[in-house]
């Protein structure tokens, strides 16, 4: 009888509601209006970027040909790199620290191991500007030994987030997991590789991507711990926005944009990959 | 029968968690190639012992023996020992065929041999053709042998199995108890089985410890330990029991009377060896209970009066095989008596509210000392 009516709403059935698609329209609006302003006049044929002039591609152009930029972009890959591969590393064991052993002081341990995720960054800058000049840290070293200073400045904001990801991910762990492990003749060595490893392989790919994303395009403590040799990409985009917002920042912008979504879409194609053929 | 060599030999073990004593001083020897069950209720030390055994936790005091050689600061991977886990513990992110031959890897056998064995392992529970399956993909009952094949698979002097059919539904359990004890007796390897499920136990077990409070109340073959407990608790946590307070009246090589105010004189056709008048206790089992309709009981084999008891049916439980009654005697006590569904109107002859007399052959109650 109904066959051209649709079923009424349930109760529960909330995504069928108008009141709620608008809710979630609105939402998604909210978050990506901006980025999609930002990359639509990306491809505005105009120098001063306030009326829309024609489509072009231009300003890619122009941006690939700008060997500062690029050298900027360079700086900022390698440093997103090494701070990444380091706090993966001091993260997880961190984690592992954390979630083993009771030791007196824990408490106080896992508090300031978060703290540098809830201590404003601009503390954090000056913090690091302080210390690396009291230390009188190098700062002509020939590339990439230039880039030390930023990048122990980003290990030390970006394993604490590793850290909590995998450490979240270690409170599911069946701890009888790794001593069956041992019972069947792993040493400790082996349990960790072979068992407790691969249980934490999402919450590392997790934390990486994390580690990843807030290395590149973190712009506060890296403007506080740059020389004039070390600019990386976020600083390089401030320094060219003081002068004029020209549509050759909104390029830069969004091939940022373009390269953190890509590398995020092939860190979880991994991950799904990894979980396929495991 | 030829004399056994204990595999294990659990020598005065102690062990303490802070103030709180898990196991007091235990002595047990478990013998080469049995079927062994520590039974009891959560808390009484069963597992702590098992994974003492297994090299988890270390003895507080006392010495534990495998194969004749003390166990002290051996870590669990040294030991000859494999442990199936309650939780199966099956690695989510290996196939079912590296989850049974990972033991063997990580000891260093040739590919070729680590193959066979695997599925030698894997024919022997069952599990043939899904080596290459992952454990998602499997139901609880084939996870739980997967974690059998991977402990069987290294040929370990004792098999040490942690509540291994908590997990599974009534059906699969019954079975699996049964195959367990084949498997068991297939392959020869001793089977050490921590469990507090007392079917389990009396279905699979060569001998069973039942543990209470840390302490072994009693260690003895299924049959014995339902029949001949050894005090209150073991009578009271195997089967089902009524237990009866009473005094110690006559006490002779031939017969004993206990006199129990809650329902009469208990006569015995043996002797009990207890001091007159001391305190016993007397356990009777409800299916040696018979129940007759009111006034047509004649306990023909005990002297008058004695083995016998008169009350009403305040409850009722059909169970299909057998009906459970919930009989109210006349000093106020309930008593229950389970009576066989023989035929199929049997469970029609007694009622609610039916008065009944109840009564019992001489040899079916069990004194007590303790």
């Amino acid at each position: 009888m109904n066959l051209f009516k649709r079923a009424e709403i349930a109760p529960l059935e909330y995504t069928r509601r108008l009141w709620m698609r608008a809710w979630i329209a609105a939402t998604l609006f909210f978050l990506y209006a901006p980025l999609l302003v930002l990359i639509a006049f990306s491809f505005n044929d105009s120098k001063r970027n306030i009326v829309w002039r024609g489509f072009t591609f231009k300003y890619y152009g122009k941006v690939l040909e700008n060997d500062g930029l690029m050298a900027a972009l360079g700086n900022s890959l390698t440093i997103a790199f090494l701070a990444t591969v380091f706090s993966i590393i001091l993260g997880t064991l961190a984690a592992v620290m954390l979630w083993r052993f009771r030791f007196p002081g824990k408490t106080a341990v896992e508090g300031t191991m978060a703290l540098p995720i809830v201590v404003p960054e601009i503390c954090m800058g000056v913090a690091m500007l302080v210390f690396f000049a009291k230390l009188d840290w190098p700062t002509d070293l020939p590339w990439p030994l230039n880039l030390s200073a930023i990048t122990i400045a980003h290990i030390t904001f970006c394993f604490p987030f590793v850290a909590m990801v995998v450490r979240a991910r270690l409170a599911g762990f069946n701890k009888e997991q790794e001593e069956a492990a041992k019972d069947l003749g792993a040493t400790e060595w082996q349990a960790f590789r072979d068992v407790l490893l691969p249980h934490m392989k999402p919450g590392i790919i997790a934390g990486a991507l994390l580690a990843f994303t807030l290395s590149l395009d973190d712009f506060v403590i890296t403007f506080f711990t740059s020389g004039p040799n070390t600019i990386t990409f976020p600083v390089k985009v401030y320094s060219m926005v003081r002068f004029s917002v020209t549509p050759e920042v909104n390029a830069a912008s969004a091939i940022l944009i373009f390269l953190t979504i890509l590398l995020t879409t092939v860190a979880l194609k991994l991950q799904d990959f990894t979980k396929a053929t495991a | 029968m030829t004399e056994k060599q204990p595999v294990i030999s659990i020598r005065n073990v102690t062990k303490r968690f802070g103030n709180m004593v898990a196991v007091d001083n235990v002595s047990i020897d478990i013998l080469e190639g049995e079927f062994f069950v520590l039974l009891g209720p959560s808390g009484c030390g069963k597992t702590t012992l098992l994974r003492m055994i297994a090299g988890f936790e270390m003895p507080s005091e006392g010495h534990i023996l495998i194969g004749g050689q003390d166990m002290a600061g051996v870590s669990p991977n040294q030991r000859p020992v494999n442990m199936v886990f309650q939780s199966y513990a099956v690695f989510p992110h290996m196939s079912v065929a590296d989850n049974v031959a990972y033991g063997l890897k990580i000891s260093g056998v040739a590919k070729p041999e680590i193959r066979t064995r695997v599925d030698e392992a894997l024919e022997l529970v069952s599990l043939g053709g899904l080596g290459q399956r992952m454990p998602d993909q499997l139901s609880g009952g084939q996870r739980q042998r997967v974690a059998l094949a991977r402990g069987l698979v290294m040929r370990p002097k004792v098999l040490l199995l942690d509540e291994p059919l908590s997990a599974l539904d009534a059906k699969l359990r019954a079975q699996m108890q049964f195959e367990l004890a084949e498997l068991q007796d297939n392959v020869g390897i001793t089977f050490v089985t921590v469990t507090h499920d007392q079917d389990e136990a009396l279905s699979m077990a060569c001998r069973i410890a039942v543990m209470n409070k840390g302490d072994v109340a009693q260690l003895a073959g299924p049959s014995d330990l339902y029949e001949h407990p050894a005090n209150r608790f073991v009578a009271d946590f195997i089967g089902s029991v009524n237990i009866f307070e009473g005094k110690l009246t006559v006490d002779e090589p031939e017969q004993a009377v206990v006199d129990c105010p809650e329902v009469g004189r208990v006569f015995l056709n043996h002797g009990v060896t207890g001091a007159h008048e001391t305190t016993v206790w007397v356990a009777i089992r409800p299916e040696k209970i018979t129940m007759l309709p009111a006034g047509q009981a004649k306990a023909k084999d005990s002297p008058d009066g004695h083995n016998i008891a008169h009350g009403q049916i305040k409850g009722l439980s059909y169970l299909g095989d057998v009906t459970v009654y919930e009989v109210r005697l006349e000093s106020g006590r309930s008593i229950r008596v389970s009576r066989p569904n023989l035929s199929r109107w049997d469970q029609e002859d007694f009622s609610w509210d039916d008065k009944v007399s109840l009564q019992w052959h001489p040899t079916s109650p069990i004194v007590l000392l303790s």
